[in-house]
C-alpha cells in the first residue's frame, strides 16, 4: 500500500512538473529601433526592454543589468507578422470524409519538424493560423501556433492562450469534393448554407436534448437514459455559444452574404472571412456584422470563383472598416507577408501604419489574441521582428525573429541548413522546383486529375 | 433641301450628347508625345535628371534636355522616373485566362514531341490579365508552351494590339524540357526510382529525337523530297540556326547535363528556370550561356539550403559572369516580375543589375536591343512613367506606352476598385 502510494505520489509529481511545463521565455534589451509599434505610430530612436517573455518598458535610454543588448540602431523593429491562414508545421490538412468534420483537431496532427516554421521565421512571421482544409463545409479545427522552432514537442508550439476556432469553406471546393466528387450535398452553394444550417439545427436539438437530459436528472428518483455523446455536434454547439471563432474559406460575394444572413439568424458574431476574393462586393456588410476579412494581397484566376477579383481588394474592405489581415495560405508566400502586404500600397494607397496593421494587430484581432500580441506595447508578449530597412520597401531584409523574447532567427548567426532531423530512409535530397502553393485542398488532390502535371495549376 | 438636312441635325444634336451608352471608353491611342522633365533611367545611358523623352510614330524621336514640344501632346513628368517596359522572360500570359479550367488552357498540347506547337497562334489579344499586367510597366512577356520534352515554340509579345501579328515582339525560341531529376512539385509523390527511370526514358527519346532531327535536316540541306513531318520542320530551323532552344532546367546535375547535352549538338541554346543555377554558376558562365531564371519569390529547392536560395540564385549567377534574365513564370500575376526583381536585387544582385535583367539584358538575350530594352533614341517607344522606382511596392506607375501607343491606366481590377471602394446603395438601400 505504502509503495503504491509512492509511486502514486510520483506520478502526481511528474504529472505537476508536465502541466507547468514552460516554452522559452527570454529577456533582452534592443536599443536605438525605428519601432514601428503599429498601434501607437512610429518612435524614433527607441528602446525596449523584454523581461521574460514580455514587453517590459518601451523608451529612450533605457537600462537593464544582465540581459542581452541587441544595437538596432539604423534598423527597423516591429511586432511578430502574424498569419491568420496557414497550414505550415501541418502533417494533414483534409479529412474530406463529411460535409461536416468539426470533432477533427489541427492540433492533433502538428509536425514540429517543418522546416517551413523556420523559413517563415526568416521572413518574420511568429504565428500562424494552422487550419484544416476547405475541403468541407464546415471542417476541422485550428490550432494557433507559436513559431518555437527547435522543440520536438508539438505541443510547445501551440498557443495555449488562444481561442479555439474553426474552418468553414464555401463554394467550388466543398462543392467539388463532395457533390461532384462524392455524389452528395453540397453540389451548389444553396447545398452548403443547407449542410451549414443543418448543422447548426441539429446542434441545438443536441444541445436542448442534454439540457433536457440534465433537469430530468435533478428530479429526485429519476434515471434518466443521457443523450449519445457526439464530439462533432458538441463543437457546433461551442460555436453557437460563441466559443469558437469561425475562419470561412470563401470567395464570392453572394456565398459569402449568404453565410453572414445565417450567423446573424443563430446570433454568431465571431465569423472571420478567409480569402473572401470578392469582399469588396459586400464590405459594408462585413464591416458591420464580422470579424473582419483575410484576403490575399493579389491572388486570382487560379479558379473560375476567383475570376472576378481585384488586386484593390485589401484596400477597399479597409476604407470601409472591415478588420482586414493579409494571409498566405502558402509555405513559400509566408516567408514574405511583409512584401505582400505592401502591395495594397501599390494597390489602393494604404498607409504604413493601415498596412502594417494587415500583418500584425489585424490578424491578431481576428485570431482572439489581440490583446497579447500584435503590436509593440507595454505588457504584450514579445514577438518581435528587427528588419534592415523598413519592412515594407521591396529591400527589407528580415535580420533577427523573437518570440517571447527568444531569437529563433538570426541572420548572421544560422547556419544554411536549418533541419531539426534528416530522414533515415533519404539517399538522395529530393530537389522540389516548386511548393504547391494553395493548400487548401492538400490531400484531397485526387479529385483534380490534371494536378502534380503542371507547375502552374492551383487548387486552392 | 440643305436648310432642311441642317434643321434635322440641329435636332439629332442632343439625342448625340444622351446616346444610348454612359461614359466612354478609353482605347489606347498613338501619337507624338513630349513627356517632359523626368528623371530618365536610360538603362545604357546612365540615368538623366530633367530630361524630356519625344515620342512619334511608335518610336523614342529623341531624348534630352529642351526638346521643343511643337505639335506633340505634353505630359508633365516632373518628380516623376521613365524606364523602358519590363520584359518577363517567361510567363503564360495570354495562354490560359483561368487556370483551373481546362477549357481555357491553351499552353500544353498532347504529344512529347510538338515543336511546330506555336504559342503565338494561341495568344488571346483580349485576355483580362493583359490590362492587368501592363499598367504595372511590364509590357513585354515571353509566351512559354509547357508540357513535353517539346512542347512548342515560345513566342515574345509587347501587351498591346488586337491580334497576335500586332504583338509580336521579334523573338521565337523551341522549347525543350530538359530531363529532369528533380520533383515538379512538393506535391510530387514519385519514388526515387521513378523519376530516375522517367528521366533516363525522357533522355533516351530526346537523344533518338535529336538524332532524327539531324537526318532530317541533312536531308533538307541535300534537297531530299521530304514527307511532311512539321515537328522535324520545326527542330531543323533550330540546327538551321534560325531558332534558339529554350532549355528548362533546374536541379544542378541536370543543368551539367544540359550544357553537355547543347555542347555536343552545337545548338544556340538559352537555359531557362535554372533555379539551382547558384550551385553551378561558373560552369553557366564557362559555357556562355544565357540564362533565364525565375521567379525569385519561390521556396529553396532542398530542405537543407539557406532559406534565401532562390531570393539569392539571379545575384550569384550574374557575380560568376552569367548574363541573368528574370522570369515570373507565372500567368495573371506576371504584374509580380518587378518585385521578384527587386528581392533579387536586396539578395546580392544589386538595383542596377536587376533592372538590366529585366530590360536590356532580356532584349539582347532575345536579340532585338537595337530596338527595346532600354531609352535610347532611334528604339521603340515601349516605356512607363512611375512615381519612383518600380521595384517598390508603394511606386505608382502612371503611364505606359508600349510601341508608342499610350495605353490606358485602367483595367478589371481598377474598374472594380471605382465601382467599389464606395458602393451605392451601402450597407441601408435609402
Amino acid at each position: 500500500m505504502k509503495k503504491i502510494n509512492l509511486i502514486l505520489i510520483c506520478f502526481l509529481i511528474l504529472g505537476g512538473m508536465i502541466a507547468n511545463a514552460q516554452t522559452p521565455k527570454g529577456s533582452l534589451l534592443i536599443k536605438n529601433a525605428t519601432v514601428l509599434t503599429v498601434t501607437n505610430g512610429t518612435l524614433e530612436e527607441t528602446d525596449v526592454l523584454v523581461e521574460n517573455g514580455i514587453i517590459k518598458k518601451i523608451g529612450k535610454n533605457l537600462n537593464a543589468a544582465n540581459v542581452e543588448v541587441i544595437d538596432a540602431t539604423g534598423k527597423y523593429l516591429m511586432p511578430g507578422i502574424i498569419d491568420a491562414h496557414s497550414h505550415v508545421a501541418l502533417d494533414a490538412v483534409n479529412e474530406a470524409t463529411a460535409p461536416i468534420t468539426s470533432e477533427v483537431k489541427m492540433a492533433d496532427v502538428v509536425n514540429p519538424y517543418d522546416i517551413g516554421l523556420y523559413r517563415a521565421l526568416a521572413g518574420g512571421v511568429t504565428i500562424s493560423h494552422a487550419m484544416h482544409g476547405s475541403a468541407n463545409a464546415i471542417g476541422g479545427q485550428n490550432i494557433t501556433l507559436k513559431h518555437r522552432y527547435g522543440s520536438y514537442n508539438p505541443e510547445d508550439l501551440y498557443m495555449k492562450e488562444a481561442p479555439r476556432t474553426i474552418k468553414f469553406a464555401l463554394g467550388e471546393n466543398p462543392t467539388r469534393v463532395h457533390g461532384r466528387g462524392n455524389g452528395i450535398q453540397p453540389r451548389t452553394r444553396m447545398g452548403v448554407d443547407a449542410v451549414i444550417r443543418n448543422g447548426f439545427n441539429e446542434a441545438l436539438q443536441y444541445k436542448k436534448a442534454w439540457a433536457d437530459y440534465e433537469a430530468a436528472s435533478k428530479q429526485r428518483g429519476a434515471n434518466p437514459v443521457p443523450p449519445k455523446y457526439d464530439s462533432r455536434l458538441e463543437t457546433l454547439v461551442d460555436i453557437l455559444d460563441g466559443n469558437i471563432i469561425i475562419h470561412c474559406h470563401s470567395y464570392r460575394a453572394d456565398e459569402i452574404y449568404a453565410l453572414i444572413n445565417t450567423c446573424r439568424e443563430f446570433g454568431i458574431d465571431n465569423i472571420v472571412f478567409s480569402h473572401v476574393n470578392e469582399g469588396f462586393k459586400v464590405a459594408p456588410e462585413l464591416a458591420q456584422y464580422t470579424m473582419g476579412a483575410s484576403v490575399f494581397a493579389d491572388w486570382w484566376a487560379y479558379k473560375f470563383e476567383v475570376y472576378y477579383s481585384t488586386a484593390y481588394n485589401a484596400a477597399i474592405l479597409m476604407e470601409n472598416g472591415v478588420i482586414t489581415s493579409i494571409n498566405s495560405d502558402s509555405g513559400e508566400l509566408i516567408r514574405h507577408l511583409y512584401h505582400e502586404a505592401g502591395k495594397a500600397q501599390r494597390y489602393g494607397e494604404l498607409d504604413d501604419e493601415q498596412t502594417l496593421a494587415l500583418i500584425t494587430i489585424n490578424p491578431a484581432k481576428q485570431l482572439g489574441i489581440a490583446d497579447k500580441v500584435g503590436s509593440i506595447e507595454e505588457g504584450k508578449q514579445a514577438d518581435l521582428v528587427i528588419f534592415e530597412g523598413h519592412p515594407l520597401s521591396v529591400y527589407a531584409i528580415p535580420q533577427m525573429t523573437f518570440v517571447d523574447g527568444v531569437k529563433y532567427f538570426d541572420i548572421n548567426e544560422d547556419p544554411d541548413d536549418m533541419r531539426l532531423k534528416v530522414s533515415a530512409s533519404e539517399a538522395l535530397e529530393p530537389i522540389f522546383l516548386k511548393e504547391h502553393e494553395h493548400r487548401c485542398m492538400h490531400g484531397v488532390d485526387f479529385f483534380f486529375t490534371n494536378f502534380g502535371r503542371s507547375l502552374f495549376n492551383h487548387s486552392h | 433641301m440643305k436648310k432642311l438636312i441642317y434643321a434635322f441635325l440641329l435636332v439629332c444634336l442632343p439625342l448625340l450628347g444622351h446616346a444610348q451608352f454612359d461614359g466612354e471608353f478609353i482605347k489606347p491611342r498613338s501619337g507624338k508625345f513630349l513627356l517632359q522633365n523626368a528623371t530618365v533611367v536610360t538603362v545604357t545611358k546612365g540615368t538623366l535628371a530633367n530630361t524630356s523623352v519625344l515620342i512619334d510614330g511608335g518610336k523614342i524621336v529623341s531624348v534630352g534636355q529642351n526638346i521643343p514640344a511643337g505639335d506633340a501632346e505634353v505630359i508633365d513628368c516632373s518628380d516623376h522616373f521613365i524606364y523602358p517596359g519590363m520584359f518577363d522572360g517567361g510567363s503564360r500570359l495570354g495562354l490560359v485566362e483561368v487556370n483551373s479550367l481546362a477549357e481555357t488552357q491553351d499552353y500544353a498540347e498532347i504529344g512529347q514531341v510538338t515543336p511546330n506547337m506555336q504559342a503565338l497562334v494561341a495568344i488571346n489579344p483580349n485576355s483580362v490579365a493583359i490590362p492587368v499586367t501592363r499598367v504595372s510597366g511590364v509590357t513585354t512577356t515571353l509566351a512559354m508552351p509547357s508540357g513535353g520534352i517539346f512542347p512548342g515554340t515560345a513566342a515574345l509579345i509587347n501587351l498591346n494590339g488586337y491580334t497576335p501579328d500586332q504583338m509580336y515582339a521579334g523573338f521565337k525560341g523551341v522549347v525543350l524540357n530538359f530531363p529532369s531529376s528533380a520533383r515538379r512539385s512538393t506535391w510530387d509523390r514519385r519514388s526515387d526510382e521513378d523519376i530516375k527511370r522517367e528521366a533516363d526514358e525522357a533522355q533516351k527519346t530526346l537523344n533518338e529525337i535529336w538524332g532524327r532531327a539531324e537526318t532530317y535536316y541533312q536531308l533538307q540541306q541535300a534537297n531530299a523530297e521530304l514527307q511532311y513531318y512539321p515537328e522535324m520542320e520545326q527542330l531543323a530551323k533550330v540546327l538551321a540556326g534560325e531558332l534558339p532552344l529554350l532549355v528548362e532546367v533546374n536541379a544542378a546535375t541536370d543543368i551539367l547535363s544540359a550544357i553537355d547535352w547543347i555542347k555536343s549538338k552545337n545548338v544556340n541554346a538559352i537555359l531557362t528556370g535554372v533555379a539551382e543555377g547558384w550551385r553551378v554558376a561558373d560552369k553557366i558562365a564557362e559555357a556562355n550561356l544565357p540564362v533565364i531564371t525565375g521567379p525569385m519569390l519561390s521556396i529553396p529547392t532542398r530542405q537543407s539550403d539557406r532559406y534565401d536560395a532562390a531570393y539569392t540564385n539571379p545575384g550569384k549567377m550574374a557575380k560568376a559572369g552569367v548574363k541573368v534574365v528574370i522570369r515570373s513564370n507565372d500567368a495573371e500575376n506576371t504584374r509580380n516580375l518587378p518585385f521578384n526583381a527587386g528581392f533579387a536585387a536586396a539578395y546580392g544582385m544589386g538595383k542596377e543589375e536587376a533592372l538590366k535583367a529585366i530590360t536590356i539584358n532580356a532584349a539582347e538575350v532575345f536579340g532585338i536591343a537595337d530596338k527595346m530594352g532600354s531609352i535610347e533614341a532611334g528604339k521603340d517607344a515601349t516605356l512607363f512613367v512611375a512615381t519612383g522606382d518600380p521595384f517598390e511596392t508603394k511606386s505608382q506607375i502612371r503611364h505606359v506606352f508600349i510601341d508608342g501607343f499610350r495605353v490606358p491606366m485602367s483595367n478589371r481590377h481598377i474598374k472594380l476598385y471605382q465601382e467599389f471602394l464606395e458602393r451605392s446603395p451601402g450597407l441601408e438601400k435609402n
